[in-house]
């Protein structure tokens, strides 16, 4: 196997032992990028030079292996989602808007990363500003999917899934507003985590939605995800909305089976509009989970229906409002560059906050996400966790959703209950639908971010979906 | 919830308040696109929420404080290094006030 295509763990094992250098690991990657991010278009910055730097840095300090226990991650290179404020490195938003931006700060999670020793490759590509589903909207070119270069990615977190996907990095960095790292986790065949609202810190993380915004990542396993939030999560003084709640070694609880756990399954989520074959495959999660010991039962989420509805008006409200400081004085170019997601999603919050709409629109909508919320609380007083498809369908046509907002925005229909309620959300493989990736998500109460990686880590032990590689790798 | 067709004034109007500068065909767009999707997020209207509270704060927290400590911040050349203008140390702005 390619050094490219190991995961975090593998590398590690591999560098603490010695089989090979952080250098050869960087090498490898960089490698790959060149070999096929022209067909990909993964990434909008490549930092070749600093990643090397970076590199023979680890490889002095792994000299010492006992340095690992400060720098959990040192020599690990991981791709960033360009909306991560990177000191040095330009940070876009995937936007024209700030085609030429250059942070004079680290974003927490950025710090925290570089802190534990990784590499930075390069800065991921997404949709603009974090704003849809299909990687479709980026300034800086659409971003394929390795699994078939014909179809969408997933977004908005789009290239940071294509490039892990195509062994270009061991893992990246990714936002999720509504869907936005577990949806292209699910296309690409990866695992994506959203985070607890306030579990990592938003600070530095260009903001899209801000009651809403978590910061997450997406990797080859669950194993992986535990290893990478070990290091993101935790309190911030930078960000009002982290939780002093204490962050345990999530990799503890990995193998502690799901005997005797509760799985809920909300029947709303297997209605009207759900494709057919993607159904099939999540009962087929259900059923695989209840021979693993788990007791699985239906539950009801009545609000669900409501979600999409109250997320398109909180969200673009919130949108609105934040990219209001885009006036390209300070940094940045003028508000004319903004691209026609980004004008619609102001638009539209505009509407919803002004004078005579608010009560109807936006207000209306913090009421009935009440309502979503604690239909969620209800059903973890039943159940511990709850099985859900990620998206309604398999991986879509590129260009098949690009004229109809509308249409688009009901990719995400399954995916922003977890964002309106806060709680965490945990894509994991769950089989294919014609040679493409099916995601299923696990959702828990808030800050059950272990119990969500012991029942990803069981399922993904027992059924290997994420062995399975697109062809464009070998 | 109001009717959910958007006027074309209004749509000016929000374009405004937003400051976005769009073309006419840009209206257009949004004047249709826009009200597909309020049309759409009309459904809440079903819902009855008189009694509900609403929710802006997912975990709870609430008055959150920290100690009134100066601490490190960044220089006057860093903060100014992405302004396309400056003068004297200062962001350069078009004029405000008329003469």
């Amino acid at each position: 196997m390619k050094l490219n295509q190991l995961t975090i763990k593998q590398a590690q094992t591999g560098l603490k032992k010695g089989q090979f250098s952080a250098l050869d690991l960087t090498q490898a990657c960089l490698k790959q990028i060149k070999a096929v991010d022209k067909k990909i278009n993964a990434f909008i910055t490549v930092c070749d030079k600093e990643a090397l730097g970076q590199a023979k840095e680890a490889d002095q300090l792994l000299k010492d292996s006992s340095i690992l226990k400060q720098k959990p991650l040192l020599g690990i290179p991981l791709a960033i989602k360009d909306i991560f404020c990177t000191k040095g490195i330009r940070t876009t938003a995937a936007s024209k808007v700030l085609e030429d931006y250059l942070s004079v700060y680290d974003a927490t999670v950025v710090k925290k990363l570089k802190e534990a020793g990784i590499v930075i490759l390069g800065k991921a590509n997404m949709d603009a500003w974090a704003h849809g589903s299909s990687g479709e909207n980026s300034d800086f070119g659409v971003t394929k999917n390795p699994w078939d270069l014909g179809c969408v990615p997933g977004g908005s977190s789009s290239g940071s899934a294509a490039a892990v996907a195509a062994a270009m990095c061991l893992g990246a960095t990714g936002t999720d507003t509504g869907g936005s790292i577990r949806l292209p986790a699910s296309f690409c065949n990866l695992v994506g985590l959203k985070p607890t609202y306030g579990r990592v810190s938003r600070y530095g993380v260009i903001a899209m939605a801000s009651s809403l915004d978590a910061i997450g990542h997406l990797t080859q396993d669950v194993t992986d995800s535990a290893l990478i939030l070990n290091v993101t999560a935790g309190q911030d003084p930078h960000d009002a909305t982290t939780l002093p709640a204490k962050v345990p070694d999530y990799t503890q609880s990995l193998k502690k089976g799901v005997k005797g756990l509760k799985i809920g399954f909300p029947k709303e989520y297997f209605q009207k509009g759900i494709d057919r074959e993607v159904e099939k495959k999540i009962r087929e999660a259900l059923k695989k989970l209840e021979s693993l010991g788990a007791k699985v039962q239906e539950v009801s989420l009545s609000h669900t229906q409501y979600a999409l509805a109250v997320y398109y008006l909180i969200q673009p409200s919130e949108v609105s409002s934040n990219l209001a400081r885009y006036d390209g004085i300070r940094f940045g170019f003028p508000r004319k560059r903004f691209g026609e997601e980004a004008k619609r999603r102001i638009m539209l919050g505009t509407f919803a906050l002004s004078t005579g709409y608010y009560e109807a629109y936006y207000l209306k909508a913090m009421q009935v996400r009440t309502l979503i919320k604690e239909d969620f609380e209800k059903a973890f007083k039943r159940v511990d966790v709850l099985v859900a498809p990620v998206s309604p369908t398999p991986p879509f046509k590129l260009g098949e959703k690009a004229d109809d907002p509308l249409k688009m925005y009901l990719s995400d229909v399954l995916a922003v209950t977890a964002n309106l309620a806060g709680i965490p959300g945990l894509s994991v493989p769950a089989g294919f639908v014609n040679d493409l990736p099916v995601g299923m998500q696990i959702l828990g109460p808030q800050f059950s971010e272990a119990l969500l990686f012991q029942v990803g880590y069981t399922y993904e032990q027992a059924t290997n979906w994420q062995k399975r590689k697109p062809k464009i790798i070998s | 919830m109001a009717q959910g067709k958007l006027t074309t004034s209004q749509v000016e109007h929000l374009a405004q308040l937003a400051q976005l500068t769009l073309t006419s065909q840009e209206r257009q767009k949004l004047q249709k696109q826009l009200s597909e999707i309020l049309d759409y997020v009309g459904q809440l209207n079903k819902l009855k929420t008189a009694e509900v509270e609403p929710t802006s704060q997912v975990t709870g927290l609430e008055n959150v404080f920290r100690q009134d400590e100066p601490s490190p911040s960044l220089s006057q050349k860093e903060v100014l290094s992405e302004a396309k203008e400056t003068k004297n140390s200062f962001f350069k702005v078009k004029a405000v006030f008329e003469r």
